[in-house]
């Protein structure tokens, strides 16, 4: 073991060649992951939702826009987005957007289906004895179904954030200099100790998927009490 | 009160309800019996819109329940229903069951719901159990709740769908005693059930429906008392739940 080749380029894993450049490494992979986690939850929250509101011709336009996105791989939609949105519509799309936007699209289709399983595995009385009460539709979804639902969810959400940390990887298609994309910079420059530097990074990678699940648990966990 | 007036309901092609009418007037309380899958739960959702129909009119206290400028929830909201198998809100405590709706809904003070709340606890014997779950609740204490919860909104009406079905015997006489109880006091009701007791003991009017169609509709005497004159299927009916 040779663990100079780690300590050496220490600042260069963990932000690139930030302050002189621009930010890269693991805090690139956090930023990349924190913003794609966030956007997926959101429009995942937000179509599962609709999934579930919706029927017969919007449902199905909806699953199958669902199911397209589910079924191409994330490396191409990071293609796509980076080399067609240019061409197709004129506009530019930074790297660090292209890859959140590919990341939370993928992420949020399949987090809509947890989302919608979720609230389909409550009983349909719950919706009926809450409309009975005179609740509102979003304040039956508000107050009785989401409450209920969100502890389902949560196992769905863990999994499909810690799928997408490590999709950020994908980044160094497009040049992005996130975590992988730098160490096999480091590892080609210096041409030794592969080992090493890929274990490193594997940590690295497990330290930010376990710090994710356990903050994702302890807001769970805060939810389910203040409700 | 409720005026339900040639109301007929499909399920796409099946038809589940056909020109029903019948009205319930103030403080009148009416039992409706028929054999499973006759569309005794449907004609019940109907009145407050939980489920749509096709054709004829429903009102409720003068409102069409499905007209489309009818603000559905609010008329839900004074409208009071319980269920066959309670629907308590089982993330929250009984205490906030019973104020959630007041406090959404009719807009009160958390102190006036909890103390509405807790008023009508008492009153189904209940007020021990404010803080607990509905889980550590028994099958008789969550149904009394859910009635509990019901008349917080101090509803104009009650609607009851075999509220004591899913209950093991020894627990219905005590969801009973607080229906009489309700019925007694004036409330106007409409009441799923097959409990021919409760039905002899508070009802006005007796309503049997058998495949959709309202076959009897009747003064509680007469469906009881004048067995003979009640159609063949109503006759069947009566024979076979009277008879365990
Ligand atoms: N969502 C639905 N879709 C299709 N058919 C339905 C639906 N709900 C009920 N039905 C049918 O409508 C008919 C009436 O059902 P309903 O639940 O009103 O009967 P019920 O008299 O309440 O029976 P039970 O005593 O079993 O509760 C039944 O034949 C049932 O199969
Ligand atoms: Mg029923």
């Amino acid at each position: 073991m040779n663990l100079d080749v780690i300590t050496d380029h220490l600042d260069y894993f963990l932000v690139g060649a930030y302050p002189h450049g621009p930010l890269g490494g693991a805090a690139l992979t956090l930023i990349l992951s924190v913003l794609s986690a966030l956007v997926s939850g959101v429009l995942g929250f937000i179509l599962g939702i609709a999934l579930a509101v919706t029927r017969g011709f919007a449902q199905t336009s909806l699953l199958l826009v669902l199911s397209f996105f589910r079924a191409i791989p994330v490396i191409m939609l990071i293609f796509w987005t980076y080399f067609m949105l240019p061409i197709v519509f004129g506009i530019n799309v930074p790297g660090i957007a292209t890859v959140v936007i590919a990341l939370s699209l993928i992420g949020g289709a399949y987090l809509a289906h947890s989302v919608y399983a979720g609230i389909r595995s409550l009983r349909q009385g719950q919706w009926q004895a809450a409309a009975a009460l005179g609740l509102r539709p979003w304040q039956v979804l508000r107050y009785v179904i989401l409450p209920q639902a969100l502890p389902i969810m949560t196992p769905s959400f863990i999994n499909q954030w810690v799928a997408l940390i490590k999709d950020t990887s994908l980044a160094y298609v497009i040049g992005v200099g996130e975590l992988s994309f730098v160490a096999t910079q480091v590892s080609n420059r210096e041409m030794v100790y592969p080992t090493e530097i890929f274990l490193f990074v594997a940590l690295l990678y497990y330290a930010i998927c376990s710090t994710l699940e356990f903050f994702a648990n302890r807001v769970a966990r805060r939810y389910q009490q203040a409700t | 009160m409720i005026e339900i007036d040639q109301v007929s309901k499909w399920y796409g092609s099946t038809q589940v309800l056909a020109e029903c009418s019948t009205r319930v007037a103030k403080g009148e309380v009416v039992v409706i019996c028929g054999p499973s899958g006759s569309g005794k739960s449907t004609l019940i959702k109907l009145v407050n819109g939980l489920e749509s129909f096709q054709s004829g009119r429903i009102t409720v206290d003068g409102v069409f329940v499905d007209a489309p400028e009818t603000d559905l929830p609010k008329l839900r909201s004074r409208v009071g229903m319980v269920f066959q198998n309670f629907e308590l809100f089982p993330h929250l405590s009984v205490r906030d069951n019973l104020t959630l709706a007041q406090i959404k809904v009719l807009g009160r003070s958390k102190k006036e719901a909890r103390e509405r709340g807790l008023s009508l606890l008492e009153r189904v014997g209940l007020q021990a159990y404010a803080k607990q779950y509905p889980s550590q609740l028994s099958g008789g204490q969550q149904q009394r709740v859910a009635i509990a919860r019901a008349l917080c909104m101090d509803p104009i009406c009650m609607l009851f769908d075999e509220p004591t079905s899913a209950l093991d015997p020894e627990m219905v006489n005590e969801v009973l005693d607080v229906m009489i109880e309700l019925a007694r006091e004036g409330m106007t009701m409409m009441c799923v059930t097959h409990e021919m007791g409760f039905a002899r003991e508070v009802a006005d009017r007796v309503i049997f429906i058998d495949q959709g169609v309202i076959v009897e509709d009747c003064h509680r005497d007469d469906f009881f008392g004048d067995v003979a004159a009640r159609s063949e299927r109503a006759q069947q009916f009566l024979s076979s739940i009277l008879s365990h």
